[in-house]
């Protein structure tokens, strides 16, 4: 049995379409994780459907969180805390985790961490090196895009955020366009490198000084565009056309991360989120940073880009130390958010 | 046999804690408006009262449905996690067989619990007293209601639930010159009391697989198979695990 020398979470993920559960030393090392997607059910209807997301969250739930304890041995009497993600994301999802866990904390009498689903998404990159403090992040996912200024540890304000539609939002959209199923992300960026930007597709408030993102504009350029050579039976690359929408998203993107860094000093930029995955912003904020003295870029490993349980349970970790504690009236929060940052 | 009895269905939130037939604790409102807030606080109270930890007790019971899905989700999540992390039985009733259970009738009497399903439709059973037992006789389901009517024509009926007066005016129509009662107001609202002693007998279900009766398949998967018929059961698996 294990001392309680290390600190063990286990931890809870259902704010989406991933049912997941994980159980993580020190916040530092996964030591089991199992997630239930449920992509292929909603690929049907082209998008997450929230009720049938929160039925296939209550089927999943409990077969994840028996895989965890039958893949480590481990037993209540070693944990340290229980952890889930209380917000952002759809409630009903959200709702089927958070009564779980409150569950188990109760009938095992365990400390209760509430974590924020974005926090999970930058500590995701804990699990390729320590974070650094002061730190940015750069959150991009299919529900949020937004720049998050860490001055110090269990310390998130938000700098600047999306007008309109999240970026992972957006590929699914144009996505559609071009005839790819949703999840949209990967198949583009996999196009976009086999095409050319030749279509230089606006590039939002890329110029304005704030740190806010807009990417409406550019989903109706690129639609506008396909639609017009339709009518008049022109047959576009699609992989120029790719290309030259994740030029536009990659451009805005660093444009935006490379003011804040300049205006906020830090050790680390953090990249994360389900769109941290596309090569091409990965390439492009390598190469920025690299030019930025004392700023390393600490990236999320792949696997750890998605929603899951092993994120949360290192985010959860940092809030455990720090305190951070629910009772048994925790509730989902769908529209939680960061404070923003007090100027 | 220690039961923790659980009911989160509709708008009522009831729990309580049964010692075999008999009542050791029980909470009932009708005032919770959220039961993701309400349910834990109220279970925690019960048994702070019975002076019982968590692991003394031997089975969990819980309102299965039909009923809200948001409700049921959080009910039935609940129950599962604690009969898996305590190692206990978990059981499933019919929230409707919970109100029939409390309206005592005899055996010619055809209750009938209704739940408002929303556009004239209701989730409704039929439920008899048999020699101190009570049976089902017409399944749950999800149904308009002038069909329901239809179905229990020439029974002595008594409606059950607070629902029930939103059809005032379309009972009178439906079922002009039958036999019919509304149960008195008091019977209205679901006892976890009694869904614990429904659940007493019952066997023990797969903790893992067990999932509300929400009596309806999406409507977003409705419409799916409207437009692809020929998938069906076939299709699928919609959930992978890694
Ligand atoms: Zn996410």
């Amino acid at each position: 049995m294990n001392e309680k020398k290390d600190t063990i979470i286990l931890a809870f993920e259902s704010s989406c379409d991933e049912t997941s559960v994980a159980l993580v030393r020190n916040g530092a090392q996964v030591l089991a994780q199992s997630t239930a997607t449920q992509i292929q059910s909603h690929q049907r209807f082209g998008g997450v459907v929230p009720e049938v997301a929160s039925r296939h969250h209550i089927e999943q739930i409990i077969g994840c969180l028996d895989d965890v304890f039958q893949q480590t041995g481990l037993g209540y009497t070693d944990l340290a805390a229980v952890a889930v993600t209380y917000g952002p994301g759809l409630v009903g999802a959200l709702l089927v985790g958070v009564s779980a866990v409150k569950a188990v904390a109760f009938a095992h009498n365990l400390p209760l961490v509430p974590v924020n689903h974005m926090a999970g998404h930058i500590y995701a990159a804990r699990y390729t090196a320590p974070i650094e403090f002061p730190a940015m992040a750069l959150l991009v996912s299919g529900g949020h895009t937004e720049l998050v200024y860490m001055p110090q540890e269990n310390d998130y304000q938000i700098i600047g955020e999306t007008r309109d539609d999240a970026c992972g939002e957006a590929f699914d959209k144009i996505g559609r366009v071009l005839g790819i199923n949703y999840p949209a992300g990967k198949e583009i960026d996999e196009l976009a490198h086999q095409g050319k930007d030749t279509f230089n597709f606006p590039r939002a408030m890329e110029k304005e000084d704030n740190y806010d993102f807009s990417f409406s504009g550019l989903k109706s350029a690129f639609i506008n565009t396909v639609h017009h050579a339709d009518q008049i039976g022109t047959k576009l690359s699609h992989a120029d056309l790719a290309a030259s929408f994740e030029q536009s998203v990659v451009d805005v993107l660093a444009e935006k991360t490379v003011r804040a860094l300049h205006n906020f000093p830090v050790k680390q930029l953090i990249l994360a989120g389900g769109v941290a995955a596309n090569s091409g912003l990965r390439t492009r904020l390598e190469k920025e940073c690299a030019q930025i003295q004392g700023v390393d870029l600490l990236e999320a490993p792949l696997k750890y880009c998605g929603d899951n349980a092993a994120m949360i349970g290192a985010a959860g970790y940092v809030g455990f130390k720090h305190g951070n504690r629910a009772g048994m009236t925790l509730n989902a929060e769908p529209g939680l958010e960061f404070p923003w940052l007090s100027v | 046999m220690k039961i923790l009895a659980i009911d989160t269905s509709n708008r009522p939130l009831s729990v309580a804690l049964l010692e075999d037939q008999t009542l050791l604790a029980e909470n009932t409102t009708t005032v919770s408006k959220n039961h993701s807030v309400t349910l834990m606080p109220a279970i925690e109270e019960i048994f702070k009262q019975s002076q019982l930890k968590p692991e003394e007790i031997d089975r969990v019971v819980v309102a299965q449905g039909p009923g809200s899905y948001t409700g049921l989700r959080i009910g039935v999540t609940t129950a599962k996690t604690l009969a898996y992390s305590l190692n206990k039985e978990l059981v499933g009733v019919s929230s409707l067989a919970v109100l029939a259970k409390g309206v005592q009738a005899d055996a010619k009497t055809l209750l009938v619990p209704v739940f408002d399903a929303r556009r004239d439709n209701v989730f409704a059973g039929g439920y008899m007293w048999d020699d101190g037992q009570l049976k089902n006789v017409l399944p749950d389901q999800h149904i308009s209601f002038s069909k329901l009517c239809k179905q229990i024509m020439g029974k002595e009926v008594c409606f059950i639930g607070a629902d029930v007066a939103k059809f005032a005016n379309q009972l009178k129509e439906l079922m002009a010159g039958q036999d019919y009662r509304i149960a008195p107001a008091e019977s209205a609202v679901p006892r976890a009391f009694n869904l614990g002693t429904l659940g007493l007998l019952k066997e023990a279900e797969n903790v893992n697989d067990f999932v509300p009766r929400y009596l309806r398949i999406t409507q977003a998967e409705s419409q799916w198979l409207k437009r692809n018929p020929q998938e069906g059961k076939k299709h699928g698996p919609y959930v992978k695990k890694y």
